[in-house]
């Protein structure tokens, strides 16, 4: 089983995020598992939203708390919340920034950062990253196909909306696959 | 066809292929996107069901018992605060004997408010005269509302009934789901057919006063009522196997527990963390089984002492507590009931309310709190308290 651990702002998309990649991971031929972990349901709280990826039926319900992967939607929250805790040596930890991450990564974790929100905005004209975050992930991770993310996102957004943000998540997914 | 859909989301479809003629609910997280998604199917026309916009659960669940009563197969969801409110009309829902299906999703009650999941809502309800079944996952808890619905219009039941399935940890979880097709619900579940109803053309008075010589013998017949429904759960559990290949027969449910010294007791969607952390204390060699309880009301105590005939101890979980009761939760002081004179152990935990979250290695704890005599306590406390 691998785990993947989202962690975003309220407002920014984690939960649909965490949602439409096990949907993508289904249509890609594994068990997925998608929760929220709501906090105090306000813009701007911390959250986390959780995917389990398995051959099998997946039972297990708690959180998840040694992550294979992260999805960092804002590295502003890496001052407030320890979102590397208990990350699984050969993770990879996606990162929403155009900076450099000056915090301490565990060892073996290999980190992949890209300018989400600058890809966003240019795509829906929006500051909203979670389906190009999604992208990144597809790319870097291999759990989901492209093709499978596309469709997860034609089926909850529609018409112009669904084409954007496709457009968003293929960016990423090309950015990422060429960088990598 | 299996699919992936929101826990919410399986049981509306679920209940949409039910037919239910009237809906009244109002919303409460986390049950919310249950009656959403019914309020779009009815208006979409994907749905022929008469669904009425109260302004309080008091109001929707007086709503489906008025319908009920003038015959009509009816349904609500609520949680937490909000069946605090349906407090009264639950008593005389099942007083009249009206076979009205709702789903819970389980939350704490405050205050200190909380939307978080235990199950001391509809646990708090067990004595109002509902049926209680649980759910693990999500599949289960789509299942079963067709079998609450089948048992609960049995003419020789006419009890309501709660379909319990944890808020958050169910009802907003995505994961794969077979929800059947219209014409297999259709062919388990045929048209309801009251046993009596409100027609202005034969009138009748339903839930009349009752003086001291007639009230108890009420009660009375909700208890026989209740005892029937063991055999009639067994029953529309088997026939929902045949048609859909899903067996729900068993009450109680055990999983490695044919040579288990101890046995963790439990109740919902913590049994699956239960059957992983089985797992692995069996990878270390440590004998331990699960029995999992799907129906709390009726409580099957007789399969539960037969399942727990050969082990040794038995650590039961409770998300909730019978405050006053010492460390007791009300699934434990009933299996105490039940194996009282066994000679087995059993230990109560508390855990887990107000979503606190329970992992493999405290149910691994527990474990090892059980068989070292350790028990009737709440797990997990924050250390400034103790």
């Amino acid at each position: 089983m691998r785990e993947l651990r989202i962690h975003g702002r309220g407002g920014q998309g984690s939960v649909t995020a965490a949602e439409l990649i096990a949907v993508a991971a289904f249509e890609s031929g594994v068990y997925s598992q998608a929760f929220p972990a709501f906090g105090v349901e306000r813009r701007g709280a911390p959250v986390q939203a959780f995917v389990r990826f398995s051959d099998h039926m997946i039972r297990l319900r708690s959180q998840i708390y040694e992550p294979d992967y992260i999805l960092v939607q804002d590295s502003t929250l890496i001052r407030d919340v320890d979102v590397f805790n208990g990350m699984k040596e050969g993770g990879i930890a996606i990162i929403n920034t155009e900076r450099e991450i000056d915090s301490e990564v565990p060892a073996g974790v290999k980190v992949i950062t890209l300018d989400a929100t600058s890809i966003a905005l240019e795509v829906l004209g929006l500051p909203i990253t979670n389906t190009t975050l999604m992208g990144a992930f597809a790319a870097a991770t291999g759990e989901i196909e492209l093709q499978a993310l596309e469709h997860a996102l034609s089926g909850r957004f529609s018409g112009e909306l669904a084409d954007k943000n496709i457009k968003a998540a293929r960016r990423a997914f090309d950015l990422v696959r060429g960088g990598a | 066809m299996l699919k992936i859909t929101e826990g919410s989301h399986a049981v509306a479809e679920a209940v949409k292929f039910c037919r239910p003629e009237v809906i009244a609910a109002y919303p409460i997280t986390p049950q919310t996107h249950i009656v959403e998604a019914l309020a779009e199917m009815v208006a979409n026309c994907e749905l022929d069901s008469e669904y009425i916009c109260v302004e309080s659960e008091f109001s929707a669940l007086s709503a489906c018992l008025g319908a009920s009563a003038a015959g009509s197969r009816v349904y609500s969801a609520t949680s937490s605060q909000g069946l605090a409110l349906m407090f009264e009309v639950c008593f005389n829902v099942a007083g009249m004997r009206l076979p009205v299906v709702m789903s819970i999703a389980n939350r704490s009650l405050g205050a200190p408010l909380s939307i978080w999941n235990d199950q001391q809502d509809s646990i708090s309800l067990r004595d109002s005269g509902w049926m209680q079944v649980y759910a693990e996952d999500n599949q289960e808890a789509t299942d079963l509302h067709f079998i609450a619905y089948k048992v609960a219009e049995d003419h020789d039941i006419l009890l309501p009934a709660f379909v319990c399935f944890d808020g958050f940890i169910l009802s907003h979880t995505y994961e794969p789901v077979d929800v059947p097709a219209q014409e297999e619900v259709d062919a388990y579940l045929p048209s309801f057919k009251p046993y009596q109803r409100l027609d202005a053309a034969d009138p009748i008075s339903m839930g009349m006063y009752a003086t001291p010589d007639y009230y108890m013998e009420f009660r009375y017949e909700i208890s026989r009522a209740m005892e029937r429904a063991k055999e009639a759960l067994k029953r529309a559990g088997r026939e929902f196997d045949e048609e859909f290949g899903r067996d729900y027969s068993a009450p109680v449910e055990g999983y490695r527990l044919e040579d288990a010294d101890t046995a963790i007791v439990a109740l919902g969607s913590i049994c699956g963390t239960v059957k992983d952390a089985i797992d692995e204390m069996r990878g270390s060699g440590r004998k331990v089984g699960l029995l999992k309880i799907r129906s709390f009301r009726p409580f099957p105590d007789k399969e539960i002492l037969k399942a727990l005939d050969d082990v040794s101890t038995v650590a039961v979980l409770d998300k909730n507590v019978s405050l006053g009761s010492g460390a007791g939760g009300a699934l434990g002081l009933e299996v105490k009931d039940a194996l009282y004179g066994s000679g087995i152990e059993v230990k109560d935990y508390i855990t887990g309310l107000g979503g606190r979250d329970v992992r493999k290695r405290d149910i691994a704890n527990i474990t090892d709190l059980a068989e070292s005599g350790k028990g009737d306590m709440y797990y997990g406390l924050r250390e400034e308290v103790l």
